[in-house]
């Protein structure tokens, strides 16, 4: 009965929630920055400039992280529209260096803000750090600066990116984009990179990714009317659907598949084979 | 653990043989001492109901009458259901039976508490609505069969109504009693009592029960661990008459089960709540010439919380605790043209039901799972009800019908957003309407009693069946899902009955016969995967095309001496599906035969009753042969009176022979109570 009167008491202070916000709908107010959602992550000074670069983590995490960029001129103290950026992050291991998977910048509806992500495979740590660097041009003139970054482990230490080597031969990485799951049908994505060289981390288009949802804490059962990911030329990553019947601890088992249909890794999920090599992790 | 209990048991059952041994001498000594003070015996007008109602008394002494003609007057209301013909229980433990009516469960029936609408918290079926009330509240429950009981509700296989007890402006001042009784098999003490006020302007009933058992032991010796159950009842009634012809009357009732056993399931309760009360308005002259004019407002709240934190060993510990709530209200009147008594009834009710279920890890690093099972469904019904009973030349005509709109809103988001995962364009409100129509002649001709009706029902599905999510039916094994795009349940329906009064001997037969379309059951979806550790696979709520059912009946009664009477049943039911599939929980031939033996203050009985094999059962839902079984139980009452007060004993012995026994209607095979004795003392302060 409690809980009931507690949801109810709930529902109705949404419901007030949800009148009061109602009425503030139309006039929206035009905020000074549109990046005050975000958490400012780095901030780059050099050349006159300062680079902020901002995500909707409280830091960089191992994994998929979405970045949101903005050139300050120190002179006028004004965002600078309209510059093309480039990015170079590196990690500097004890024994090598390399980089890892990203996007290009591009623009966003605010001309003084840009946007792209990065999917760092490995963490920093005491001996071996990241290190970005930013190739920026405005008006011409090209600007270069390079400074440190932290990659945090993910603080809940689900594994949301893969790293390994496919059947044939090339080294894969495959990271979920990050997503608040609910119990529904959730949409899902993820992004597929394979790596050339240390430094060069094409995507990879057309390879199709199974997914086979499994609570290990609860008999290891499964979840119906999932979609597997397929490859969206649009947005350039695998969109599908992942249906999470209750809350607590998932593994998302894969299949990656390339455009044959042949197993590049990942197993299927058996009475004798409870988990797959190649999987997410999910906690809610 | 076990032998501790046992010895105890066994010590209290030696100690009970010896007071029973004394009892029986006192009431020996009692009878030749004492010049006999006959109580009156109101004479049973006819031993079988001539309309296709029953009506199971339980008034429990105050008449003095139920005394006798019941053979265990102290005994749970799932018993005295029982002792009814039409009525049959599915047990899963010694605590809340699940009436059956015409083979059919609580979703095709209307149960109700004095026209009320109640609805179980519980998403296993583990608090049927007769399990908030006690014997102590009521005087009655009337028995409907098929559409006849459409009264209150839409139904398909008939309706319970148990109707509360009610001094009723009866000139008795100040009355009061307490009641006891003990059984020997699983240590249950009842304890009871009741005070009373009437007079022709104002009356206040008040009574309360408890009871505790512990575990009970089967047929040769087995202890059936998690049979245990204590529960205490609470009720108040009371009424006013504002004026001579208008009377303000208001009741409630306050039910509470604690550590409940279910045996037959992986869980159990450690508690079940109830409040229930109501408020009516009684008028005789209502406007122009109608009369009997009647409304009640009600509400109803449940609480159950179903956990397996008292089982040593589970793949993983759940809570699963779950809600409902009603209100609702009905107003009604009669009118009486020429030869035509006409009923209208309009009623609504507001249902919340909401149940969830909480999976605790066994690594206590990992997040709780958690999900709803009853999505906050709310059921909003409203409807309306018409009879006409045409009085002919020895013989009568019953009309009647219920036309009532029924929508549902799934109101929990997370819920909603849970079962689209299975139904993805699923709305989150449905409406839906539902009909019924009967026709029911009543022909006497010398003695001679012909019945006989057609009628046509539908019922919309219970909420498990639309919106379940992931219920576990230990029975078949299997979780259920709900399906919200199922149809309503159509059944037509046609019954009969003959009595034939031959002297002392009288004979009656009955039968019905279903037909149902768009039958409700849940079929094996091999495409899903089970969530519950160790289910064989899922089940989805689907319609059949149709199904059949059919139940006939043979009655006898004989009256041997004045003081002596025998009586007997047997009856036969089949339920098949449009493949010829056995249906799950329809009884094999089950027969009863009674001795009763009544001379005024001194009354017995001796029963057999049981059932041959089952041959008919559905491996798909679960089922397996039950083997025959026969028992043979007694009982023996006496009644004393202490100058204006009376004193009721009453002993017996059930399974007399420790039969191993369970019937079709066990969950999961769970076997019934071996050999137990009883008894129950009543006083009545007048």
């Amino acid at each position: 009965m409690k809980t009931i009167k507690s949801i109810f008491a709930l529902l109705f202070l949404s419901m007030g929630m949800v009148s009061c916000s109602d009425s503030t709908d139309d006039p929206m107010p035009v905020s000074d920055n549109p990046l005050e959602a975000f958490n400012l992550t780095s901030s780059f000074e050099a050349n006159g400039h300062v680079l902020e670069l901002y995500s909707d983590q409280d830091g960089y995490f191992l994994g998929y992280n979405e970045v949101y960029v903005r050139i300050k001129d120190l002179a006028t103290e004004s965002y600078i529209p309209d510059a093309t950026i480039a990015w170079n992050p590196i990690m500097h291991m004890t024994d090598k260096t390399h980089s890892c998977p990203r996007s290009e910048i591009t623009a966003t509806g605010d001309a003084t803000v840009y946007k792209g992500y990065i999917v760092f495979q490995m963490a920093s740590n005491t001996d071996e750090y990241w290190e970005l660097n930013l190739e920026y041009r405005i008006g011409g003139t090209t600007y270069n600066v390079t400074d440190q970054i932290v990659v945090n482990a993910p603080v809940n230490g689900k594994k949301t990116v893969n790293v390994f080597t496919g059947t044939d031969n090339v080294r894969y990485i495959l990271t979920m984009m990050p997503f608040a799951p609910e119990v529904a049908v959730n949409d899902f994505s993820a992004v597929l990179f394979k790596m050339e060289t240390m430094m060069n981390f094409p995507p990879v288009a057309d390879h199709t990714i199974t997914i086979d949802p499994r609570m290990p804490s609860m008999g290891n059962h499964s979840s119906p009317n999932n979609e597997d990911l397929i490859f969206d030329p649009e947005s350039g990553s695998y969109i599908g659907k992942l249906s999470l019947t209750m809350t607590g601890y998932w593994k998302i088992n894969l299949k990656l598949l390339n455009d044959n249909g042949d197993v590049l890794k990942g197993e299927d999920i058996t009475e004798e084979n409870e988990e797959s090599s190649l999987f997410f992790e999910l906690e809610f | 653990m076990k032998n501790k209990n046992s010895s105890g048991t066994g010590l209290r059952s030696s100690m009970y043989v010896v007071w029973t041994l004394v009892l029986c001498i006192v009431v020996l000594l009692h009878q030749k001492l004492q010049a006999q003070e006959p109580v009156p015996v109101p004479t049973m007008d006819s031993i079988i109901p001539i309309n296709l109602e029953e009506v199971i008394v339980i008034s429990v002494f105050k008449r003095g009458i139920s005394h006798k003609s019941q053979p265990k007057p102290l005994s749970t209301l799932d018993q005295y259901l029982e002792s009814s013909k039409k009525v049959s229980m599915i047990k899963r433990g010694a605590y809340a039976w699940d009436p059956m009516l015409n083979d059919m469960t609580s979703e095709r029936l209307s149960i109700t508490i004095d026209g009320m609408r109640i609805f179980g918290a519980c998403t296993d079926k583990m608090d049927p609505i007769t399990s908030y009330v006690d014997v102590s509240n009521l005087s009655e429950v009337q028995v409907k069969s098929g559409q006849q009981g459409a009264q209150h509700g839409n139904t398909i296989g008939g309706a319970l109504d148990m109707r509360l007890e009610k001094s009723n402006f009866k000139s008795l001042g100040w009355t009061g009693s307490v009641e006891t009784g003990y059984e020997t098999n699983n240590a249950s003490q009842i304890v009871g009592g009741e005070l009373n006020f009437s007079d022709a302007r104002f009356y206040v009933d008040t009574d309360i029960i408890y009871r505790k058992a512990d575990n009970y032991t089967a047929g040769s010796g087995e202890e059936i661990a998690f049979s245990q159950f204590e529960k205490y009842n609470l009720s108040a009634n009371a009424g006013y008459k504002v004026a001579e012809d208008q009377k303000l009357l208001a009741s409630f009732i306050f039910d509470e089960a604690r550590d409940v056993g279910y045996p037959a399931l992986p869980m159990d309760v450690s508690l079940a709540r109830a409040y229930i009360g109501s408020v009516s308005w009684i008028q005789s002259k209502f406007v122009g010439s109608f009369k009997n004019w009647e409304t009640k407002v009600y509400a109803n709240t449940i609480t159950h919380v179903m956990d397996d934190s008292q089982r040593p060993d589970v793949p993983i510990r759940m809570d699963m605790p779950g809600w409902s709530d009603t209100y609702g209200f009905y107003t009604q009147t009669e009118l009486s043209v020429d030869n035509h008594v006409l009923m209208g009834k309009l009623d609504g009710y507001y249902n919340r039901s909401l149940a969830e279920m909480t999976m605790h890890p066994n690594d206590p690093n990992e997040q709780e799972m958690f999900m709803l099972t009853w999505p906050d469904v709310r059921t909003l019904n409203s409807g309306i009800y018409l009879e006409d009973k045409i009085t002919l030349k020895e013989a009568s005509l019953k009309f009647s019908t219920r036309v009532a709109v029924q929508a549902y809103n799934v109101a929990d988001r997370f819920g909603l957003n849970s079962l689209r995962i299975f139904y993805p364009d699923m709305t989150q409100r449905q409406t839906r309407v539902m009909k019924s129509i009967s026709a029911h002649y009543h022909k006497a001709f010398k003695g001679v009693h012909f019945s006989g009706g057609l009628a046509y029902g539908d019922r919309s599905p219970s909420v498990s069946e639309g919106f379940g999510f992931y219920l576990f039916n230990s029975f078949d094994n299997h979780d259920y899902i709900g399906n919200p795009d199922l149809k309503n349940e159509k059944a037509l329906e046609s019954h009969f009955k003959l009595a034939l009064p031959l002297k002392n001997l009288e004979i009656g037969v009955e039968g019905n016969y279903f037909h149902t379309m768009d039958y409700i059951i849940g079929e094996i979806d091999p495409v899903l995967d089970v969530m519950t550790i160790g289910a064989d696979g899922v089940k989805v709520y689907t319609n059949l095309e149709y199904a059949n059912l059919y139940n006939v009946s043979l009655d006898m009664a004989y009256k041997i001496t004045s003081e002596l009477d025998w009586n007997g049943s047997i009856s036969y039911h089949r339920g098949t599906d449009q493949n010829g599939r056995n249906l799950p929980f329809i009884s094999p031939v089950d027969y009863r035969v009674r001795f009763t033996y009544g001379d005024g203050s001194f009354s017995g009985s001796l029963s057999l009753s049981g059932a041959l094999e089952q041959n008919n059962f559905s491996p798909d839902f679960g089922e397996d042969r039950t083997p025959a079984y026969t028992l043979l139980s007694l009982s023996m009452g006496k009644s004393f009176s202490m100058g204006q007060d009376r004193l009721y004993a009453k002993m017996g012995i059930e399974n007399i022979f420790d039969t191993y026994y369970s019937t079709y209607a066990d969950w999961n095979n769970i076997p019934r109570m071996g050999r137990n004795f009883f008894m129950t003392l009543s006083y009545a302060i007048n």
